[in-house]
């Protein structure tokens, strides 16, 4: 099958289904959550997965997002076109910062990149008559609810933020998947598989850095400037060391090499610790073990190992 | 005019002289091998060539033009397509990925066509697939384009990257060892394939171990021994150098040479 076809129809399936079955408001807005992370998720596969950059920085860039659409709206500019201007400026900054931290890899790159998310969370906490400093800041009502009743469909506000994420991370999704298959991608995961290989071969190997680390810092503003409108406050924590880790850790843990394991990392790292809050005391120890053994039997993460166990069965049911 | 010359190209690791001072030119259409023993240079040339590592004395000239100290991606642009002696594939992609790859700088969709998967992505990736597909079937790997490229085996993926070269429309290749890891009957169609793509109009640069075939299908041979150019010439005047005899078997090889054609 056509696989941007394929990656529409699967992640709108998933979707619906969540709609389905989720008995309560409150599932639905974990729900919301998980298609944020997605979105933001997605971003990392981009530049982890397809070119194979490491960022500890990118809570920065959603953080960004998310105070676009909290402080824009006091000077006049709707929240809708808010995310579009929060979004711009933080692949605007990507490129601007890329150039010069994109010559760095591995783990130097790393440092770099999260010494960028540091300095991020400083400006909102330290810029207090912006941002409201380290408590944070109310976002301007908005609800999409009313966006659902304009073509005639009522339902709560955490379904209508359901759908919305889940609407919005199916279409970052898709453009993953079409970028993946196409000439900038095939470029992009050739400086992955090796630079000078590609470079021979008329890849501006700095250049295509440079663009990844941009799509994904625009993925991230993107996801960024939902979970603010959907949580109708925000705290400089959004640019936090650890979002940042936990972006990668649920691009990692799902399979960074694929978009499904951007939708399978965020499902199950978010879900899991609200499943989890019943044995409350535990929660870390059973989340840790997870991940640990997750990542010791399936180096690659999940998706692509069940993706490599299911072409075995089909290649030994062929052979019998 | 040639279309590549190089001139006094030399570089300097540690203050060990790895390319010292080279010179030679290499003709459109015809096959150039640059031969010698083991740590001689011969890679390290062609990286100075290619531009991975930046030369410190020398020039590097295609049709004419200075492009000494120019990035491999913009060499690239210019008609220079090389391959790796220590293969530099793409391993998490296909076989057809990989030269697919080579047609990155024939592809004119933007980025922004390619996020929403507008027609013209889409048709540039059709027209890449085709050539691509087309260059496999060309080295004899046609039957393998869906593999992941990790599972070639070595002779084979030393094809698939001169067919990821060969997609480029490269007016200038540099081939380092493409036979190494093939066995007689593979050998012989790699030489077919580098004869016929000479016989286009390709400047053809061949970094080679096997003899015979360097002797079979070279135009002109430059010989490499410590970083330096020892002899150059064509394969009938390089087979009865001394000094090439020399640097292959040592001194005392050399005399015991002597001795057995008296
Ligand atoms: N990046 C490098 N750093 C240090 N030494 C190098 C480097 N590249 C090549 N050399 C040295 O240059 C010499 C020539 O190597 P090479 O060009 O690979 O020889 P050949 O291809 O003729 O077998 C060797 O002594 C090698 O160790
Ligand atoms: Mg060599």
């Amino acid at each position: 099958m056509n696989p941007t076809l394929k990656a529409l129809l699967i992640t709108l399936a998933l979707v619906v289904a969540g709609a389905l079955i989720f008995p309560s408001s409150y599932y639905f807005r974990v729900g919301s959550l998980i298609w944020i992370n997605t979105i933001s998720v997605t971003g990392i596969v981009v530049l982890l997965g397809y070119v194979g950059l490491v960022s500890l920085g990118h809570a920065g860039f959603f953080a960004i997002g998310a105070y676009a659409v909290a402080v824009l709206p006091g000077y006049g500019v709707p929240s809708g076109a808010a995310l579009f201007v929060g979004a711009a400026a933080a692949g605007l900054l990507a490129m601007v910062i890329g150039r010069p931290i994109l010559r760095l890899s591995g783990y130097y790159l790393a440092i770099a990149t999260l010494g960028l998310g540091m300095l991020i969370w400083m400006v909102l906490t330290k810029e207090s008559w912006l941002t409201g400093g380290p408590d944070g800041m109310v976002v301007a009502g908005f609800n999409p609810r009313h966006w659902f009743a304009l073509v005639g469909i009522k339902m709560k506000s955490t379904e209508a933020w359901y759908w919305l994420t889940g609407l919005v991370a199916t279409i970052g999704v898709v453009l993953a998947v079409n970028l993946g298959n196409s000439p900038w991608g095939r470029a992009l995961r050739a400086v992955h598989d090796s630079d000078v290989a590609a470079s021979s071969l008329g890849v501006d190997v700095a250049r295509a850095k440079v663009v990844a680390f941009a799509i994904s810092a625009v993925y991230a503003a993107v996801a960024g400037s939902l979970l603010a409108l959907a949580n109708g406050y925000i705290t400089p924590d959004t640019a936090g060391f650890m979002h940042s880790v936990e972006m990668v850790t649920m691009a990692v843990l799902g399979g960074a090499t694929t978009v499904y394991g951007a939708i399978v990392g965020s499902l199950i790292l978010t879900a899991l610790p609200q499943v989890l809050t019943f044995v409350a005391e535990y929660e870390h120890i059973v989340l840790g073990g997870v991940m640990v053994a997750t990542m010791v039997a399936m180096r690659r993460g999940l998706v692509p190992a069940l993706g490599d166990l299911a072409h075995r069965l089909a290649m030994r049911g062929r052979s019998k | 005019m040639n279309r590549l010359e190089i001139e006094n190209l030399g570089i300097s690791f540690g203050g060990i002289k790895a390319v010292d001072s080279v010179s030679f030119s290499a003709a459109a259409g015809e096959v150039t091998s640059i031969i010698g023993p083991n740590g001689a240079g011969k890679t390290t040339l062609f990286n100075l060539i290619s531009g991975v590592y930046a030369a410190d004395t020398g020039h590097v000239r295609i049709e004419g033009a200075d492009v000494t100290g120019e990035p491999p991606h913009r060499l690239a642009r210019r008609g220079m397509a090389r391959t790796f002696q220590n293969l530099q594939i793409f391993p998490q992609m296909t076989a057809l990925d990989n030269v697919m790859t080579g047609c990155h700088l024939r592809e004119t969709s933007n980025l922004l066509a390619d996020l929403l998967g507008l027609p013209s992505s889409l048709r540039e990736t059709a027209k890449s697939r085709g050539l691509a597909l087309s260059a496999l079937e060309r080295v004899g790997l046609a039957n393998l384009a869906a593999r992941p490229a990790s599972e070639l085996s070595y002779g084979q993926l030393k094809r698939l990257e001169i067919a990821r070269a060969l997609v480029t429309g490269c007016s200038i290749l540099l081939l380092d060892e493409p036979a190494a890891g093939c066995n007689a009957v593979e050998t012989r169609e790699v030489d077919d394939l580098i004869h016929a793509i000479a016989d286009e109009g390709v400047c053809v640069v061949l970094i080679e171990h096997d003899m015979r075939m360097v002797m079979r299908i070279s135009s002109h041979i430059v010989v490499l021994d410590q970083g330096s150019k020892i002899a150059e010439g064509k394969p009938e005047e390089i087979r009865d150098n001394e000094r090439v005899i020399a640097a292959y078997l040592g001194a005392h090889g050399a005399a015991e040479a002597r001795a057995a054609h008296a």
